[in-house]
């Protein structure tokens, strides 16, 4: 329309010219005239802006207006012509079985997943009282990056609150039902219980700072005490029906923790008695729980990027180290998730024991295309076959989790010439002192400290620890109070009541309680990280030295190196290794580290992404938060909860070979 | 700009007039047609063209200034408010924060009736997609969306005041229950944000949440509430280094509380079972903000006629539209019918009678007048300053006990002119509704022209007598409420009776916890006229019609007076009259009395109401409305300096501005 407007105008002034009679007003005319067009051309611009952006507001609210009146069954209705009629939710299904309520169930949601909001903060914050600063909309993010940034941060020498900042977690279901708008983590999984009848007074979230050590949540927001007590009540208002543990992620070791400070004696612990998780626990269910620890947290802890980092490196070299940003993207979140002590809980645990050494790792020599035909348990994996292809391992070297340089990650052993970086000179200060608030670590580092971190070229999950301590030992210090991540020679050594090793499935024993049960629910069928190849980062001035070398990938498809990075089968943060070997070796029958024999179970569940937009993020995807809107895990959920044992599941649920690749990690039990 | 143009086209249409003259002859006709006929277009177009762009204008400003507000830095409206009213005094937390006052005591909110946040948790078809939403609370975006569904979800079962089957709404839990009631309508987010600069957060902090629709009771049995607060409690008072918590319950939250107690010292199963030491080992202080301990005449007209003085005085503006069935559903009606089902409101229905309230020829409160009430018992300066804003109004004697009266000669005639004639007993007639309304009325019904007549035919209804003709008139409501709720005064405390839930309530009924070093305070506001009784009338005879209404013609002529709209009003916070609110703290439970046996002491803390000077005060810092007062900077210094340790005594003991010690003084209660 403003075309039709804006031709005609000439039309009207061309015949003008010729027919105007009287002379003497000719040029006052023709000057008021074109004085006037002029005006009008100008208006017409602003008037056709306004005028399309009033096309625009309509449609819109007109749009809205459908929406909004559009019956709410209309979607789901439309997904049903295109995909078929949609299989019940769970809880419908289970609703249709006559499940009702038994057991009361508590999450315990994992890293970042959390929100987190203010209750005290600097002048920038201000305003922000009880809003999220973690979780929702992350809208604070954009308008005020660095303040944002200092008040995520914790103090870089205890691990706490920084002075005059107190973050805290929400409480409450809101906690981490949705992660941001849209994007669920827990609702899908409440919306399926409380249709079986579930409500506030049987579910309970164990909402923690999960910035924070786990030993540190309690000493700042008596978050152990309250989960104790909380659980307490729910035993109790529930006719003394024992609860069902629900941890996620990083929560698999936060409750593995509590159940060791339950029990402990007071004031380390919780004073509850040897007999408490025997009496108040029915079933822990782990979901995707990193129990050996995710090379994802290295990859973070040493370079502050993990494969969609480096991915996004190689696909647009030069944004992310460029000042485009101003403050210095990565180095900031480096520093300040190296502030959060939790980070390090999920460093690999076990060392060469379990991750695998020079010349060897569990997993290697596995070819996923035959997987599916083994160990499987019910029907259910015929259907996938050919979509869940992970890698074709050409024997990697996924021992050597750290590798400097492709052809490094590649060699045999024997032709590895390695320079022992321990006690290595760190040399002089390489940044100058603008660097210096940006670089926390490795501003003390200098050119040869970090010369003596790559001629070491190889580094296993052993090593990794003593490098870590090297590059960071700030934080390391700070780490090494809270955790540990070795493998315990004798479980009775008395050093082993010490709250660090709580949240170490291999340094500690499981509570005495033979009617609990164990188990391993976890995603499979998606590259995960496993080993990295890194190089030293061209020498920029502030810049962290070392990267993921993304150059480094195979030309096929189906292989296991890309972007510097070898995968393994997992659900996309969590090798299906780390997530299934307590339960399936470490634990399983009466062990040292089950001294009691508390029933384990595994399942897996194969990664089937979503087939269309429409599925959002799918009824049946294996990845690792995504699996929380998986139907078959709430189905099994649902289950226990409304009492049934392992057993009445099916017991084990395998598509990988978790019980060949445990059989070869060669541990005590 | 649209004039503008819309203008300009004329003139361009002007000088084309000419142009064919000059032009050729052949095509004159031709293109006179087609410019008609453009014209036209043009026309056409230009109508839509210039609503557009008028929508564009507007759009495109609107944009400008939403982007211009969120740019503006967020001091700004705070400085705004500064120039004009000059300097802000600190909050109370951050004056607080500068007297070096910390965290010392957890603290328990207990919210009251309708502030608190429900959601639902299961619901009909009608509800589809509303899994966890507000129903209550919030924006109550549903409430026009599909309003019967969600009388219908709101609504509890007729007969067992619990869940209708298939229905599930829950309390939300946290501090998010109730730190708001609508998008920037606070409840308690002001105290909990003062609390917090004092270093206050969750790990001290517990919001009591419960289904304030349930019977307090009922709660325990379906939501386990009750078990839930004991154990927040004791959680909080061990994981805060045993110090005892200090508990804020605000209006009916109060009574609630006072139920608990009771209920945590009584042995399992009906009670909680925490020992007869419970409350002096986990309780410092309980401050309650606005409370109906006596109950409060406005809930007797929300149950009799669901209306109280807001709808009388709308009804009074704009005759006939709630009458008329404008909304298709009859709006009160279903209101009505709602709020029937909930238990609680029995709660509030007023306790003592005539003892308490006034009998036909006396009440507590006549004869006081406001104005002079300033030079009273006052013990801050406060008062000073706002000794003419706060007329509550000059009564020209009315008699208050009478709190129903059929018409205005009555509600003033002495009380021997008054031929009553006994309604209990009468037979209430034949049913008048038809069937259409029956759905509708769900006491009504039964009521007939006969039962009608009789309850309008006794005139005049005192406190006492007010329980008995709701039992008349609401068979089945009385019922299930007269299981959870007692409200008369007790002879003998001893009496074992005494030992059921229903008396639990009641603070005339029941003796205060063993704990001589608790604190009970009383804090509300004073200075708004507030609803003390009513003029009644019948309605003009339509069929499906809530047949008693306020009658809004009886006023007084004077500006002041204490009759409006057929509401008698007293002093008080705007929902709860003083004498409920104070009444327990200055006499009834003042030193060692049979209801409060180990002397705990209380304090009666009144704030005076001060209306926000200016709309960017918001809703002001000095109210004294019974919600407002949540935000009365005075009032939420006095409960930081209790959460962090001061007694009654280093406030300042009592505050007092009304005549509440003397009219307590004129109600004669054995103690």
């Amino acid at each position: 329309m403003s075309l039709l407007r804006r031709r005609k105008r000439p039309d009207d002034d061309a015949p003008q010219p010729p027919h105007t009679a009287e002379d003497d007003d000719k040029k006052g005319k023709s000057q008021k005239k074109s004085a006037k067009k002029k005006r009008r051309n100008s208006y017409s611009c602003v008037d056709n802006c306004c005028w399309l952006v009033g096309c625009i507001c309509t449609t819109w609210w007109f749009l809205l207006f459908l929406y909004n009146t559009m019956p709410a069954s209309f979607p789901q209705y439309l997904t049903e012509k295109i995909t078929g009629a949609l299989p019940d939710p769970p809880g419908v299904k289970c609703v249709k079985e006559g499940l009702e309520p038994k057991h009361p169930v508590v999450f315990v949601p994992g890293i970042v997943t959390g929100g987190l909001e203010l209750w005290e903060g600097h002048e920038c914050a201000e305003g922000l009282f009880r809003k999220r600063l973690w979780g929702g909309t992350f809208g604070e993010i954009y308008r005020r990056p660095s303040c944002w940034l200092q008040h995520m941060s914790l103090d870089n020498e205890t691990g706490l609150d920084p002075a005059g900042i107190r973050v805290r977690p929400v409480s409450g279901l809101v906690a981490a039902d949705y992660f941001a708008p849209g994007y669920f983590v827990w609702a899908v999984l409440i919306a399926n219980l409380a249709r079986v009848g579930y409500e506030e007074k049987n579910m309970y979230m164990a909402a923690y700072d999960w910035r924070l050590s786990f030993q540190n949540t309690e000493v700042r927001d008596r978050t152990l005490s309250r989960i104790k007590r909380n659980i307490e009540l729910m035993v109790e208002i529930n006719d003394g029906q024992k609860a069902v543990i629900i941890p996620h992620s990083m929560g698999v070791l936060y409750f593995l923790h509590f159940m060791k400070w339950v029990e402990a004696p007071a004031p380390m612990g919780g004073g509850g008695g040897s007999d408490w998780c025997a009496k108040h626990i029915k079933a822990v269910m782990n979901i995707g729980g990193p129990l050996l620890g995710a090379p994802k947290a290295l990859s973070g802890l040493f370079s502050a990027e993990a494969k969609d980092v480096a991915f996004a490196r190689g696909i647009a070299p030069g944004v992310l180290d460029s000042d485009v940003f101003h403050i210095q993207t990565l180095q900031h979140i480096m520093r300040m998730s190296r502030t959060w002590d939790s980070t390090m809980s999920m460093i690999p645990k076990g060392g060469e024991t379990i991750w695998g050494g020079l010349d060897w790792s569990p997993e290697e020599g596995y070819i996923p295309s035959n997987r599916t035909h083994e160990n499987v348990h019910n029907s259910f994996c015929s259907q996938n076959e050919s979509d869940s292809k992970v890698c074709q391992a050409r024997n990697p070297n996924y021992g050597r989790i750290i590798s400097f340089g492709r052809d490094v990650a590649e060699l045999h052993s024997s032709k590895l010439e390695r320079i022992d970086f321990r006690g290595a000179v760190k040399g002089k200060n390489l940044a100058n002192s603008t660097c210096r608030d940006v670089w926390t670590e490795y501003h003390e580092m200098g050119f040869s400290g970090i010369k003596a971190i790559s001629e070491y070229k190889a580094y296993t999950a052993g090593d990794l620890l003593d490098m870590l301590e090297f590059v960071a030992p700030k934080m390391m210090e700070r780490g090494n109070v809270h955790f540990s991540h070795g493998l315990a020679e004798n479980l009775d050594d008395p050093k082993y009541a010490h709250y660090k090793y709580w949240s170490n499935a291999l340094e500690t024993k499981l509570p005495n309680a033979p009617d609990m049960e164990i188990y391993s629910l976890y995603g499979v069928g998606i590259p995960t990280e496993r080993a990295y190849v890194y190089k030293l980062a061209p020498t920029a001035e502030c810049y962290i030295p070392f990267q993921i070398d993304n150059t480094a990938g195979d030309t096929d498809e189906h292989v296991c190196l890309k972007d510097g990075v070898y995968t393994v089968d997992g659900d996309e943060t969590v090798p299906a290794l780390s997530a299934g070997f307590m339960c399936a070796k470490g634990w399983r029958g009466k062990t040292r580290f089950n001294p009691s024999g508390i029933k384990t179970y595994i399942r897996e569940y194969d990664h089937n992404p979503p087939s269309n937009f429409l599925e959002g993020r799918g009824t049946q995807s294996g990845a690792h938060v995504d699996i929380m809107g998986n139907f078959q895990l709430i189905e099994d959920v649902i289950r226990v909860a409304a009492g049934g044992s392992g057993e009445q599941l099916g017991g084990d649920r395998v598509y990988t070979d978790i019980f060949k690749w445990s059989d070869k990690i060669n541990i005590k039990l | 700009m649209a004039t503008i143009r819309r203008r300009k086209q004329p003139e361009d249409e002007v000088e084309q007039r000419p142009d064919p003259k000059l032009d050729e002859d052949d095509d004159k006709e031709e293109k006179a047609s087609k410019r008609s006929e453009k014209k036209n277009k043009s026309k056409n177009y230009s109508c839509i063209d210039n609503c557009c762009w008028f929508v564009g204008c507007v759009c495109s400003a609107w944009w400008l200034l939403l982007f211009l507000y969120n740019a503006m830095p967020s001091s700004f409206p705070q400085y705004v408010t500064e120039a004009i009213t000059g300097p802000l005094p600190d909050p109370p937390g951050v004056k607080c924060l500068k007297e070096g006052l910390k965290v010392k005591h957890p603290v328990v909110f207990v919210p009251g009736i309708v502030t608190g946040g429900l959601e639902l948790w299961e619901g009909h078809q009608c509800m589809h997609g509303l899994f966890r939403k507000r129903l209550w609370g919030g924006t109550f975006g549903e409430v026009y969306k599909r309003p019967s569904c969600w009388v219908q979800h709101m609504s509890l079962d007729n007969k067992t005041g619990m869940d209708p089957p298939g229905i599930r709404v829950r309390p939300v839990s946290g501090l998010v229950a109730a730190d708001y009631f609508a998008p920037g309508y606070f409840v308690w987010a002001v105290l909990i944000a003062n609390l917090a600069r004092v270093g206050y957060e969750e790990k001290n902090m517990y919001m009591a949440s419960y289904d304030w629709r349930l019977s307090f009771q009922n709660t325990e049995v379906r939501d386990q509430t009750l078990s839930r607060i004991k154990s927040n409690i004791e959680l909080m008072v061990a994981t805060n280094g045993g110090k005892k918590a200090v508990v804020i319950p605000h209006s009916m939250g109060v009574i609630y509380f006072l139920h608990f107690m009771k209920w945590v010292e009584a042995p399992a199963p009906m009670g909680g079972g925490g020992g007869s030491d419970w409350c002096a080992k986990h309780i410092k202080a309980v401050i309650n903000i606005g409370g109906p301990f006596l109950g409060v005449p406005k809930a007797i007209a929300g149950l009799f006629s669901a209306e109280a003085k807001d709808i009388a005085s709308a009804r009074a503006l704009a005759p006939g539209v709630l009458d008329s069935d404008l909304f298709q559903i009859q709006t009160l009606q279903h209101l009505m019918r709602m709020s029937r089902t909930w238990d609680s409101t029995m709660s509030m229905i007023p306790k003592g009678g005539d003892t308490i309230w006034g009998g036909i020829d006396w009440s507590p409160e006549e004869g006081y007048s406001p104005s002079k009430r300033k030079q009273g018992k006052n013990d801050t300066k406060l008062s000073i300053q706002n000794e003419s804003a706060s007329k509550v109004c000059e009564s020209t004697q009315a008699n208050y006990g009478r709190m129903v009266s059929f018409g205005r000669e009555v509600a003033e005639a002495p009380s021997s002119d008054i031929e009553r004639i006994e309604f209990r007993g009468a037979v209430k007639g034949n049913n008048v509704a038809n069937n259409t309304c029956r759905d509708v009325w769900t006491e009504y019904h039964d009521m007939g022209f006969g039962g009608i007549k009789a309850v309008s035919e006794y005139k005049v209804f005192t406190a006492g007598e007010i329980v008995d003709m709701l039992e008349f008139v609401a068979p089945k409501m009385m019922e299930r409420g007269s299981a959870h709720f007692s409200y008369g005064i007790a002879e003998n405390l001893d009496d074992p009776k005494y030992a059921h839930y229903k008396y639990w309530s009641n603070p005339l009924e029941t003796k205060l916890p063993n704990a001589p070093d608790m604190e009970i305070y009383s804090m509300y506001g004073v200075g708004i006229p507030t609803e003390r009784a009513y003029i009644y009338k019948l309605t003009p005879a339509a069929e499906c019609y809530i047949p008693f209404q306020i009658d809004t013609s009886a006023k007084d002529q004077n500006e002041d007076g204490c009759l409006k709209d057929g509401v008698y009003t007293v002093d008080g916070d705007e929902t709860v009259p003083a004498l409920s609110a104070g009444f327990m703290c200055a006499k009834g439970w003042r030193g060692k009395t049979r209801f409060n046996p180990s002397g705990i002491k209380t304090y009666v803390r009144e704030y005076d109401h001060n209306p926000p000077s200016n709309f960017l005060e918001g809703r002001g810092t000095q109210s004294g409305a019974h919600v407002d007062i949540m935000g009365n900077f005075q009032l939420i210094e006095d409960v930081i300096r209790v959460a962090a340790g001061a007694t009654g005594e280093e406030l300042g003991g009592d505050q007092v501005y009304t005549g509440i010690f003397e009219w307590s003084e004129k109600i004669d209660l054995k103690l």
